[in-house]
């Protein structure tokens, strides 16, 4: 087979369709799903109705993969979910420092820098020079916590609700909610640009 | 195993680069590889675990060089010689053989067809197993992760072994990936949340409030 991976994936899909154990149309599913379904916007729908409805929240800090399921959204890789609340002196941070675990269901497929060395190697030793990269300064006295991903459980941070943002429809959140927010790499800016930890 | 994949804690990676407006795959076969994997994931001939470890097995330098996805394609191609569903050969040529010693075949694997990808993603693959066995630790005691170094696949990375911290939470039963890995049975235990103060970890530079929580099976602690 030839080296370039584009020709490679090629040469094998073809190869894997011929002898019948793919379905194409089937790959363009999954690929769809990922592409347009299942994303950040799914995460930020969770966290918008944990701002507005303390029961809702309370549940999901409890049992995330009961909560989320209750909007609908569950399977692979969010098989089994935990929720991290940012709080005024907390912080927490997601990595998988072995390979690259994410909530699928929750954020879609990772980032590239997610996945990346810079990202799994320093998160765990520096986590605040990593946030620094990303333009977040902690203070000092914030305790930060790193979840490394290194078994089935995924997580989902659950940030901060901004100031200023009392009067906003679960959807007007929603729409303020990133999905740096919720891997813990951002806070929730307001449309303003202040922002709240 | 000691490999370039367990990365915690190691310096000289380089900043990390976030990308503004990053599309969901940056090249046609990077979103083709991916389905692929899935696709054939739903013959269960492999588990999670394995397909973990056949990436961890690609030569150190090589996987520092590739793409997530190239590793992936590593990975993938392995698997589907290893497990028989392409022969050496046909992986070579990219050509099929008529080989009935190859296993792979639309008669023995029907293909993942498009209408049941929505309940094959909606269903997903739980770790999780029913178990009658009682926990052996609980929150809040402290526990060290035993200095373990097998040359197989584990998931109790390197920068946490020797280390003592404080159970945070006691997740469940779930299947062992040391044994899972290697096709030597599920084996499942309790996996315990276990908080490190960074400066056990890391040392005296670190934050005195900071933590680091990870994820561990039984087998990987003992009373601290």
């Amino acid at each position: 087979m030839p080296s370039d991976p584009a020709l490679r994936v090629m040469a094998l899909e073809s190869l894997l369709v011929e002898k019948g154990l793919v379905d194409p149309q089937a790959l363009d599913a999954l690929i769809e799903a990922y592409e347009h379904r299942i994303g950040p916007h799914n995460g930020a729908k969770v966290v918008a109705k944990a701002w507005q409805d303390p029961g809702y929240k309370a549940r999901l800090l409890t049992d995330a993969g009961a909560a989320i399921a209750e909007l609908g959204f569950g399977g692979l890789q969010g098989e089994h979910m935990v929720a991290v609340e940012n709080t005024p002196t907390v912080h927490n941070l997601v990595v998988c420092t072995l390979c690259s675990c994410y909530p699928y269901p929750l954020l879609g497929l990772p980032p590239v820098w997610y996945k990346s060395a810079p990202y799994r190697s320093r998160a765990v030793i520096d986590p605040r020079g990593v946030l620094r990269e990303f333009g977040l300064e902690l203070p000092a006295e914030t305790e930060v916590r790193v979840w490394d991903s290194t078994a089935e459980l995924r997580y989902l941070v659950l940030p901060q609700r901004p100031a200023g943002t009392e009067g906003m429809s679960e959807a007007q959140l929603a729409s303020l909610i990133t999905r740096d927010t919720m891997i813990g790499v951002a806070l929730v800016q307001t449309p303003s640009g202040a922002g709240a930890r | 195993m000691n490999g370039v994949h367990d990365m915690g804690g190691m310096h000289g990676m380089g900043p990390v680069q976030p990308e503004q407006d990053e599309p969901v795959f940056h090249h046609r076969w990077e979103a083709r590889v991916f389905a692929l994997v899935r696709a054939m994931g739903k013959f269960g001939r492999w588990n999670i675990d394995a397909h973990r470890h056949q990436r961890e097995l690609i030569p150190a330098a090589e996987q520092l060089r590739m793409s997530y996805y190239e590793r992936w394609l590593a990975g993938f191609s392995g698997l589907l010689v290893r497990h028989g569903f392409l022969s050496a050969e046909e992986l070579a040529t990219g050509r099929p053989v008529e080989d009935a010693s190859v296993a792979g075949s639309a008669r023995l694997s029907p293909a993942l067809p498009a209408d049941k990808v929505p309940a094959f993603i909606a269903s997903g693959s739980p770790a999780s197993r029913k178990s009658a066995s009682a926990p052996r630790f609980r929150a809040g005691q402290r526990v060290r992760a035993r200095n373990l170094n097998p040359t197989g696949h584990t998931r109790l990375p390197r920068y946490a072994r020797g280390k003592t911290g404080i159970v945070d939470r006691v997740h469940g039963v779930f299947v062992f990936p040391d044994t899972n890995a290697h096709f030597l049975g599920e084996h499942p235990q309790h996996v315990y949340s276990v908080r490190f103060e960074a400066r056990e970890l890391w040392g005296d530079a670190a934050a005195p409030q900071d933590s680091v929580h990870v994820d561990l099976w039984e087998s990987y602690l003992e009373a601290g």
